[in-house]
């Protein structure tokens, strides 16, 4: 087993690799940034604090959908691949090209909502995009299919890089993922849990993406041929697969960064196990066939697609609770744990992630989803393990280098609240939303009912207080990490 | 006890019993303990592992017999055979509802306690057809996806006005794609 080194030489960005990370982080942490202004000036529109009209209010809403998704992705690949080059050959051309596709796909995307006045959503359900009631031109929404397309060319460039890098060292997918190992034989303590979620993110979401590319096709040659037609239905559930597959991955892809570095703070062998290799094997079938539970509502659907998205949905929670969570507070418990700022994130992230998916479960029963579908009952419990969970994983990470080029965990008086105030805030931002769910309050509207109005205010309230630590947090770390690595933690990494 | 406050205080639980999961291990990371009593440690959280396993398998069971034995969503490709039918059309943005013989422009007037086949569709993009009761709650929903009819089949426990909301966002005019209708008390009985 690997010796816990805090900073280990193996993780030394030569100069290539650290300027495309620090292009990826500093990209994103300014991405996060505009995002969480964009969610904050829609709270405080639907709170009547600020006057959005509803046009502006819905190509904000598609900016930040598509914008928080997409950063998410590019933060986490970062992660993913950070980790993943230790153990398998990634060309940097690879990494690059898809940082490079990722820019020019957002640009095309940011042109079509604010010079196209595409509002179509970053769900573009079909026939949404091509039926805008003269709010924007088909152009502009064929020109926003084509920003995901090269969004999506270059992270299936990254995965098919990462799939032979595996394949090279590992013989087949099977064998990364610990297979061999999940009814007996002696598992290889060395084995890389980044791998295993490597190689599952790897499987899981080059099929999201490739789904996602046939229906993005699709609306380009209904665009340029209006005789064309897609059946709604089919549409949809590809449309789905797709998005539920890529939002997932960022945060398998986030949690490398907790397997990685947990056991660095608490100072204790963080071991690879069967139940971890069951439950990844268990994650890799289930985030591929769940998707229909975002379909409950759609009455067409085949019962047994329906009852699938609905009992998987359950099984899911099964590895997160039992194995990455007990795993992780395991590792914690009673370990004379080194709480700096990384260790804080960590911690934050995995309890954001397993308190979030608790009203996510719920909102998977058909019974239940019948009353809060659409409601902001759904961006509370995805704002609960994205906002909460997945960012504190890459935040983590982020300290973590910053720290290994000044050669100690940062952990500055300022960390230190900027940590609560992220977490107080953030709490009370999901909470208005699952509270306003349960009051059957709407999703994705411009204006409010009078009643619903108090919520709203506290959810801006809760979001200013999130990016007002993102704004410190986003500072600190890129000053952090466009600091050249200094000789004391080159000998520091070494040692 | 209404749905949405069951399953508030549901996930309320749920997601206090995983922080105080987290509250307690945070208060007891500081203190390091020797390998002797960490191996023995181990084997009680293996323990408890397990039965928090058979705790969640029996509570997977249980949730899911609950919730489908009974199927949630009434047959689509059946006739429904319900006292009240409302034939529901929605466009970008406004709802048609209407029932068989009624004359064009009509307010649609149902009874309370007996079922209502409700037949959803779209003339143009995706919307979602949501009635509120009078207390501002959801009662139900289903989506209406052009080129498919939805069958919703409720039965309205309280007499009063209801509010049709669309809850999916179907472009410039969705928030204020209201419609409502009456629900009458039964009579005779």
């Amino acid at each position: 087993m690997a010796a816990l080194t805090l900073y280990p030489q193996s993780e030394r960005l030569p100069r290539g690799e650290r300027i495309t990370f620090n292009l990826y982080m500093v990209s994103a942490l300014l991405l996060f940034v505009l995002m969480m202004t964009l969610g904050l000036i829609m709270r405080m529109g639907q709170g009547l604090w600020l006057n959005v009209p509803p046009d502006l209010f819905y190509r904000i809403l598609s900016m930040h959908g598509a914008g928080m998704v997409g950063t998410m992705s590019l933060a986490t690949t970062a992660v993913m691949w950070f980790f993943l080059r230790k153990y398998v050959t990634l060309h940097l051309w690879a990494f690059l090209a898809n940082y490079l596709l990722f820019l020019t796909g957002a640009l095309i995307i940011i042109g079509a909502i604010f010079i196209g006045r595409y509002a179509g959503l970053w769900t573009f359900l079909y026939p949404l995009p091509t039926h805008p009631m003269g709010m924007w031109e088909n152009s502009a929404a064929a020109c926003f299919m084509v920003g995901y397309l090269f969004i999506g060319v270059g992270s299936l460039l990254f995965y098919l890089d990462a799939a032979a890098g595996i394949i090279a060292r590992y013989g087949n997918f099977g064998r990364a993922m610990g297979l061999q190992w999940l009814f007996g034989g002696t598992i290889d303590p060395d084995h890389p849990k980044t791998v295993v979620a490597g190689t599952m993110v790897v499987i899981a979401n080059s099929l999201g993406i490739l789904a996602g590319a046939v229906v993005l096709v699709m609306y380009l040659v209904a665009i340029a041929y209006p005789g064309f037609t897609m059946n709604a239905l089919y549409a949809k559930n590809l449309t789905y697969w797709f998005g539920h597959m890529y939002i997932n991955a960022a945060i398998y892809m986030g949690v490398i960064a907790v397997y990685e570095l947990l056991a660095r703070y608490s100072g204790r062998p963080y071991a690879i196990s069967r139940p971890f290799l069951w439950s990844w094997a268990a994650s890799c079938v289930f985030v591929i066939i769940v998707f229909p539970h975002h379909l409950l509502m759609d009455y067409a659907q085949p019962r047994w697609v329906s009852v699938t998205g609905q009992v998987v949905s359950y099984l899911a929670g099964f590895p997160v609770f039992l194995v990455t969570v007990w795993g992780a507070l395991n590792n914690i418990h009673r370990s004379g744990m080194r709480w700096t700022t990384p260790a804080r994130l960590m911690i934050l992230s995995l309890f954001g992630w397993a308190a979030g998916i608790v009203p996510a479960i719920l909102d998977g029963t058909i019974g239940i989803n019948r009353v809060m579908h659409n409601t902001q009952w759904v961006p509370g419990h995805f704002h609960f393990y994205l906002l909460l969970g997945v960012l504190p994983m890459v935040l983590a990470l982020l300290y973590h280098v910053v720290g290994s080029r000044r050669g100690a965990a940062p952990d500055s008086a300022a960390d230190r609240i900027g940590v609560p105030v992220y977490l107080v805030g953030g709490m009370v931002f999901a909470l208005a939303f699952l509270d306003a769910g349960h009051m059957s309050v709407a999703r994705r509207m411009s204006s409010h009912l009078p009643a619903w109005i108090m919520n709203d205010r506290v959810g801006a309230i809760g979001a200013s207080l999130v990016l007002l630590a993102m704004l410190y947090f986003a500072a600190r770390i890129i000053a952090g990490l466009l600091r050249a690595p200094s000789v004391e933690s080159a000998a520091n990494a070494a040692a | 006890m209404i749905l949405q406050n069951l399953v508030w205080t549901i996930a309320l639980t749920g997601m206090g019993l995983v922080a105080l999961a987290f509250l307690y291990v945070i208060v007891n990371a500081g203190n390091r303990i020797d390998p002797a009593a960490q191996t023995a440690a181990q084997r009680r959280s293996a323990g408890l592992r397990k039965g928090l396993f058979w705790a969640l398998v029996a509570v997977f069971i249980a949730a899911s017999y609950v919730s489908l034995h009974r199927f949630p969503i009434p047959l689509q490709h059946a006739a429904l055979d319900a006292a009240q039918v409302v034939d529901v059309q929605a466009r970008q943005w406004s709802w048609q509802l209407s029932q068989p013989g009624q004359q064009p422009g009509a307010m649609l007037r149902l009874t309370s306690g007996s079922p209502v086949e409700f037949r959803v569709t779209s003339a143009d993009v995706n919307h979602g057809f949501a009635i509120y009761a009078p207390n501002g709650r959801i009662a139900i929903q289903t989506q209406a996806m052009p080129g498919f009819t939805n069958k919703i089949l409720h039965t309205f426990t309280e007499p009063g006005t209801y509010r049709v909301m669309c809850l999916e966002y179907c472009g410039l005019g969705h928030a204020p794609m209201v419609s409502a209708f009456e629900v009458a008390a039964a009579t005779g009985g």
